[in-house]
């Protein structure tokens, strides 16, 4: 039986490397989702009548489940598409703090002198498991607007996190060697909760799903920690897969940022920016501004306009705008795509999801190395609530904190339009170029009030 | 290290490049939905959580199975749920298209 039970872990797992194959192309991703879902319920339905339940436990589980089932149904149901990665945080923050209680109670049920193989993947699961819950918390008050987005810092900040993790350390060692102290292992669970809301506040809001991904990478070694500790090879296996493509999905994020990993997590963006001056001096410049109905003329009889969509327009929830303003220029012969930025949105990916919920046609969605090489042919690039995607001191600027980042060529069209609300920089806190170029028209407000406002001016053009 | 450590340790590394292996070929705009699913598949730690609420004995044990079994069933059940909903969109998208056969181009 346990031959059968094993072979059952192990096809489990098949699947969930499956689904994550099947995840990588848009026409079997859906697919992919089934896929590692079926390995779960294989897992779970072989790992029920391998139990030896109490009556107590059959209760709890029961229970548990049940409430587990209908916070997550109900969670995932009723969330925006906007909040996506908010809601993310909060189901990784779960499974990070259940790791850290499951690795809690395995050195409850084997006392004070637990084998060092047993102590030590449950010492480490309890340390990376709340750390992962506490900072998916921050993380989610910081996107939710719970508290404030920007960076939070205060002296001597780097030398209070490494005392932090020095001391987290010491315990670890304490709950490793002198393990007959009683629920020394409650006191480093605090500690390392404590580092988990430390280590985020100092990130930014705009920089959270990076933090998102590192911590859901955390939490996958997390579970294959305690995988270790009861032997289970499912455990093991997909915390393992999670930790792993975690922590690629997380160098790929920043890397579309043009930053290192390190320059996101200890970086202390704002701080950087200072140093070049950037920002100084630029106030004698002016911009132009244009009427809607310039404008909508100005669209209305363009014959290639790209639409440069980003994080304003995901703020304001204008997704819907854009695709009936994009449908009404085409229904007059205008050839409209929309270039997506690799870190567009709130998350790499995110601009998709976004406007595949307005259903926007999935050919008109260009990434960024497709779509580079047209906007010197384009008539109008609508830029709506983007700003340093299309900034073109990445390419120019060497002493930019943005200098190296990958950009949209926007500055080659022959017209840009740029919805803004303000003239306030992007979250790199930096000037941007193009606001002043002469080809450029600034349209300030709300970019859904813009675009409804653009939708009725181009239908009377 | 005795020979089921041992076996779990080669397990954990192979995990490791199959991890790296299969995530690197991902279009970024599916990364979104990548990082939901990953996260729904360290859900499995409802498994080590059913195992340490089934053994529940005594009131700390009753109440932290309880508590991770709560959490573990939320990060699977809500991680599926919310990456379908936002693949069932890429999805509904391609259906009307072909609803639609005059190409505007």
């Amino acid at each position: 039986m346990t031959v059968f039970y094993a072979l059952a872990y192990l096809l489990a797992a098949v699947l969930f490397i499956l689904g994550l194959k099947q995840l990588s192309s848009p026409k079997t991703a859906r697919n992919g989702n089934f896929t590692a879902a079926a390995g779960m319920v294989i897992a779970l339905g072989v790992t029920v009548p391998q139990l030896h339940v109490t009556a107590a436990g059959a209760i709890i589980i029961l229970i548990g489940v049940v409430i587990g089932a209908a916070v997550g149904t109900i969670g995932a149901r009723q969330v925006k598409m906007t909040q996506i990665p908010q809601m993310v945080a909060l189901f990784n923050g779960a499974g990070g703090a259940a790791a850290a209680l499951v690795a809690v109670a395995e050195l409850v049920r084997f006392g004070p002198h637990p084998p060092l193989t047993e102590a030590l993947p449950s010492v480490f699961s309890i340390v990376i498991g709340s750390v992962s819950f506490a900072g998916s918390l921050v993380a989610f008050a910081k996107l939710q607007e719970l508290m404030t987005g920007t960076p939070i810092t205060y002296p001597g900040q780097q030398l209070v996190n490494g005392l932090l993790a020095a001391a987290i350390f010491g315990f670890v060692i304490a709950v490793l060697a002198i393990a007959s102290i009683p629920f020394s292992f409650l006191a480093l669970m605090l500690l390392a909760l404590i580092l988990g809301v430390a280590f985020v506040l100092p990130i930014g809001g705009a920089d959270m799903p990076v933090v998102i991904s590192l911590l859901n990478a955390f939490t996958g070694l997390a579970v294959a920690a305690s995988g270790f500790t009861l032997n289970n090879f499912a455990l093991i296996v997909a915390g393992t897969l999670v930790g792993a493509s975690g922590s690629l999905l997380t160098k790929l994020m920043s890397d579309a940022m043009g930053r290192s990993l390190g320059n996101v997590l200890f970086g202390a963006f704002g701080k950087v920016q200072a140093a070049p001056g950037a920002a100084a001096g630029k106030e004698g410049r002016t911009v132009r501004t244009g009427s809607v109905e310039d404008l909508a003329t100005l669209l209305a009889y363009s014959r290639r306009v790209i639409i440069v969509p980003g994080y304003g327009l995901a703020v304001a929830q204008a997704q819907h705008a854009v695709r009936e303003l994009a449908d009404l220029l085409e229904k007059r012969g205008v050839e409209v795509n929309y270039a997506i930025h690799p870190v567009a949105g709130r998350m790499p990916g995110h601009m998709n999801v976004l406007l595949a919920e307005a259903n926007v046609p999935y050919e008109q969605l260009k990434e960024m190395d497709e779509i580079n090489d047209e906007f010197k042919d384009a008539d109008v690039v609508l830029v709506v609530g983007a700003n340093d995607v299309v900034n073109p001191a990445a390419r120019n600027t060497p002493g930019s904190p943005i200098y190296g980042m990958p950009i949209l060529n926007a500055d080659q069209a022959k017209n840009i339009v740029f919805m803004k609300r303000s003239m306030r920089p992007g979250f790199a806190g930096i000037d941007n170029d193009l606001l002043y170029d002469p080809k450029t028209i600034m349209l300030f407000g709300d970019a859904k009030d813009s675009l409804t406002k653009l939708v009725n001016a181009v239908k009377a053009a | 290290m005795n020979s089921e450590l041992l076996n779990e340790f080669t397990f954990f590394v192979l995990a490791v490049f199959v991890g790296i292996e299969v995530i690197s070929k991902v279009p970024t705009m599916l990364h979104t939905p990548l990082m939901s699913g990953t996260n729904a598949i360290h859900g499995i730690i409802l498994v080590g959580a059913l195992v340490i609420a089934a053994g529940a004995d005594s009131p700390v044990t009753i109440i932290l199975g309880l508590l991770a079994v709560v959490l573990a069933t939320t990060n699977v059940v809500g991680g599926f749920v919310v990456t379908d909903r936002m693949l069932e969109m890429f999805k509904g998208r391609q259906t009307t298209r072909t609803q639609e056969p005059v190409n505007p181009k």
